[in-house]
């Protein structure tokens, strides 16, 4: 049997591992940097906001692995328009062209504003960046953000932060089977588990941060979902068998057919 | 529609009886639960729960470290000037205190600005006492303008002001406001406003509310603990933290926990706030609002500083001066004494040992 590259591709680049990470939450900088590694995460995102690009030692992209793809964030925009103000200050700051829309303008779930957010990603599409919207799950919402020139569709698992696992899980597969663009599960996986259940059901890629930034040990939860996010991926891969949710009747309805 | 509203539901409210028919099932109970109900929050402030504040302490970490992580913000104030016509019992910024006043030239607040943004802090609380003659708006407005080329983040802690008024500060480069009821209880209030336009309790009421409409990011309330009784006044606060929220979700609403200190003048506190009151209030506001920040201010000693902070607190200052001028020049009249005089370095390795990352910067001016 010939085994097949499997490699995600998202905006020119060619990904070998399909664990996303952040950098916040964590109890301090230098473990960034380990869990990073340890995760073997290439798209990192950092909240542009909290970026100090004054300070060398508290400036977090130092602390991110040279190699890996920095991924910013608009967070703490409320509007389209501020999203887009945040996209282009990261891209003049270096941060190159690749940026996550997060339009909240709901401080107490922190559901992300679909509608600005197909807005902003239009606009940023246009200039050139690679555009990464997190959303939450909706087919009309994806269309429109394939149509509108995302790299990508990033809908929540649950509110971010709440390590709920996939409770969006049907809306999910509905994108993940019309929706030709990689489809990468945001916010609300706790455990490994469910990374892999997300990776299972044919998810492209899946971000991780408050599971692993908040575990007693971070370095060792990032190896354990870059197993979790392979296994996943690899039993997907490999076809999972059919689930019946019903038992072989032993006396068929349709056995007159055969004259039984 | 004002929180007047929701406040008067309660005013009259018979807080005495409620608390004595509370049973250990009952904080049990709210214990249990994922979502609380107000009046699930009141059972947390009832004497009672005071026996479960290692409970409470527990969930509200847990609750605090998955919502916001292991971080802490870090900020400091810039007092402009404190010149100030009202007439308030328990202040030390009192139109009747005799020191001398003082404001800075728009010079000297660049001098401040920068020695504050030398100590590494991107966060800063502007205060101004309360004199449209001596700081207008136009003479905030004027600061802010020269303090945005320093500091990312810019709150006010003024007077109360009108929406418009909030408008143009926002416009300016403001993005958060504080301001403290000081107390709920009307009466109270009056009493302890002697003089001045401060005396206008519904003014003030509604000026966090005001600022949410005026476009804030951030608005920041509380009482000053020890004017009534804190069960009282932090089940109101958070009523207020909690009516805001729902109503203006895009502003991110947080609570304070300023405790009476020492100042000039003789007023004592009406209603002792110990420790293990400053502890429940902290457990009871995490545990009714998880996504709420919490402040604690230099106004605390550094040891209980230091045993307060896994308890749910999310911001703290650091090597705060509360006299005007106090950064850059000598120091002179302070508001209030500071606990706390650890500098930001002292205050970032004390938070890195506990295994907290301290935050300096948490917005820009976009």
């Amino acid at each position: 049997m010939i085994k097949v590259k499997d490699k995600l591709m998202i905006g020119g680049e060619v990904l070998e591992s399909r664990l996303f990470t952040g950098t916040g939450k964590f109890s301090n900088k230098e473990v960034i940097t380990e869990t990073i590694e340890a995760a073997k995460s290439q798209v990192v995102t950092m909240a542009l906001r909290r970026v100090d690009f004054d300070s060398k030692e508290e400036n977090v992209i130092n602390y991110i692995p040279d190699d890996s793809i920095l991924l910013p964030n608009t967070s703490g925009a409320r509007t389209a328009e501020e999203a887009v103000r945040i996209a282009r200050i990261a891209k003049a700051a270096g941060c190159g062209n690749w940026i996550k829309i997060e339009v909240i303008s709901d401080n107490k779930y922190l559901m992300p504003d679909n509608q600005e957010t197909i807005k902003a990603t239009e606009v940023l599409a246009q200039e050139g960046f690679v555009v990464l919207p997190y959303v939450t799950p909706d087919l009309m919402v994806a269309k429109r953000l394939e149509e509108v020139g995302a790299a990508a569709v990033m809908p929540l698992g649950a509110p971010i932060g709440s390590n709920r696992g996939l409770k969006t899980k049907e809306l999910i597969r509905i994108l993940i089977d019309e929706i030709d663009l990689p489809i990468v599960v945001d916010a609300g996986i706790g455990k490994p588990s469910q990374a892999a259940e997300a990776m299972e059901m044919g998810a492209d890629a899946v971000l991780v941060n408050t599971a692993i930034a908040t575990a007693k040990d971070p370095v060792t939860m990032g190896r354990a979902f870059d197993w979790a996010v392979r296994a996943g991926r690899e039993a997907y891969l490999a076809g999972t068998g059919v689930v019946k949710n019903y038992a072989s009747a032993s006396s068929p309805l349709t056995g007159f057919l055969k004259g039984e | 529609m004002s929180y007047y509203q929701e406040y008067s539901k309660f005013k009259e409210f018979d807080f005495g009886s409620f608390f004595a028919q509370i049973t250990d099932d009952d904080i049990r109970g709210v214990l249990a639960k994922d979502r609380l109900e107000r009046e699930d929050f009141l059972v947390l402030l009832s004497p009672k729960a005071s026996n479960y504040l290692e409970e409470m302490a527990q969930k509200a970490h847990k609750l605090t470290v998955q919502n916001f992580g292991r971080i802490i913000f870090l900020y400091a104030p810039l007092y402009l000037a404190n010149y100030c016509v009202n007439q308030c019992a328990y202040c030390g910024f009192n139109v009747k205190n005799g020191f001398k006043r003082d404001k800075l030239t728009l010079n000297q607040v660049e001098e401040e600005a920068k020695a504050i943004m030398d100590k590494g802090i991107k966060d800063l609380v502007v205060l101004t006492g309360e004199s449209r003659k001596h700081s207008p708006v136009s003479y905030i407005k004027d600061s802010i303008n020269i303090i945005k080329e320093y500091i990312s983040s810019i709150a006010i802690e003024v007077y109360p002001m009108k929406t418009e008024e909030y408008k143009e500060l926002v416009e300016t480069g403001v993005d958060g406001l504080t301001i403290y009821q000081e107390t709920y209880n009307e009466d109270i209030y009056d009493e302890v406003h002697i003089k001045g336009p401060k005396k206008n309790y519904r003014f003030r009421l509604d000026a966090p509310e005001r600022g949410c409409q005026a476009g804030m990011r951030r608005v920041n309330i509380g009482p000053l603990l020890g004017l009534d009784d804190w069960r009282k006044e932090t089940f109101f606060a958070g009523l207020h933290a909690n009516y805001l929220q729902n109503k203006y979700l895009d502003t991110a609403i947080s609570l304070s926990l300023p405790r009476l200190r020492p100042h000039l003048g003789s007023f004592q506190p009406n209603s002792i706030v110990d420790d293990s009151a400053l502890v429940q209030i902290i457990l009871a506001y995490r545990l009714f609002l998880p996504h709420i920040g919490i402040s604690l201010s230099t106004r605390e000693s550094r040891e209980l500083r230091d045993n307060l902070l896994p308890l749910g607190i999310t911001k703290m200052s650091a090597e705060s001066s509360t006299a005007v001028g106090g950064y850059a020049r000598d120091k002179g009249a302070k508001q209030f004494d500071i606990s706390d005089d650890r500098t930001v370095v002292e205050m970032k390795d004390l938070l890195l040992n506990k295994g907290y990352q301290p935050i300096f910067k948490n917005w820009q001016q976009i």
